[in-house]
């Protein structure tokens, strides 16, 4: 005798979730990252040089700082859909499955609030 | 084609990629002394090396993730159509590493700039 009831029991099993979402998200993040890719490889290019002179006050300036922080949010976000589709693949294990997939949501969202910071940081002068 | 995993390769390599970006925000962030220790270890031969393998990771993914999308249109799916493609997006990664490298030496001599 379980005090769960039998709906309780199959709620939230099945592969009937939110594969849509995710696959969606996926692709609205690859367009966004093909443009924002481009963008920083070809202000990489333009870069005279990379001292932390310069790249303090490129990062700075209002359209590359925000243009930044879209680059870094919208790769974090793509880098975290993907990983979990290889975890979802490549790990059978049920609980070591959870377990990974929670670590690599904690480092990606700690590597986004590493790098909004930075971003934010440089582009409101705090002290960098 | 058997190049296809290299799809699901390069963005895992990207992914881990994302730790060496990120450090450079921060050590932009955190002030001179850390950017030049940044610096220091991003002109070292073996992460130079790295660099450029996660430079093609990221010309590749992103050329062959266009070619996905436009799988996603339900063009190019002929047998013949997604073996051209492949190849060309192989092709186009090399060269755009290459260039992209022959590039940036070429602004900054190669030095540690």
């Amino acid at each position: 005798m379980s005090l769960r009831s039998p709906i309780g029991r199959v709620l939230g099993l099945g592969a009937a979730k939110e594969g849509v979402s995710h696959w969606w998200s996926q692709r609205v993040t690859s367009v966004a990252l093909v443009l924002l890719g481009l963008w920083f490889v070809a202000s990489l290019l333009r870069m005279p040089t990379f001292g932390h002179e310069f790249v303090a006050a490129w990062v700075a300036m209002p359209l590359n700082a925000v243009l930044l922080l879209l680059l870094v949010g919208t790769m974090i976000y793509h880098s975290q859909l993907g990983v979990q589709v290889v975890v979802e693949d490549y790990v059978h294990h049920h609980g070591l499955k959870i377990v990974t997939m929670l670590l690599l949501t904690f480092a990606h969202v700690v590597l986004a609030a590493l790098a909004i910071f930075a971003v934010l940081r440089i582009a409101f002068g705090g002290g960098a | 084609m058997a190049l296809s995993i290299l799809h699901r390769v390069t963005g895992c390599a990207l992914s881990i990629g994302l730790l060496l970006f990120v450090y450079w925000l921060v050590a932009a962030a955190s002030g001179r002394a850390a950017y030049a220790t940044a610096q220091a270890f991003f002109v070292h031969p073996l992460v130079r090396l790295l660099l450029i393998g996660f430079s093609f990771a990221f010309f590749y993914h992103l050329l062959n993730g266009a070619r996905h999308l436009t799988w996603d249109t339900g063009h190019g799916l002929e047998r013949k159509q997604a073996r051209l493609s492949g190849w060309i997006v192989f092709l186009g990664a090399i060269i755009s590493t290459a260039l992209f490298w022959f590039l940036l030496l070429r602004n900054h001599g190669g030095g540690a700039t």
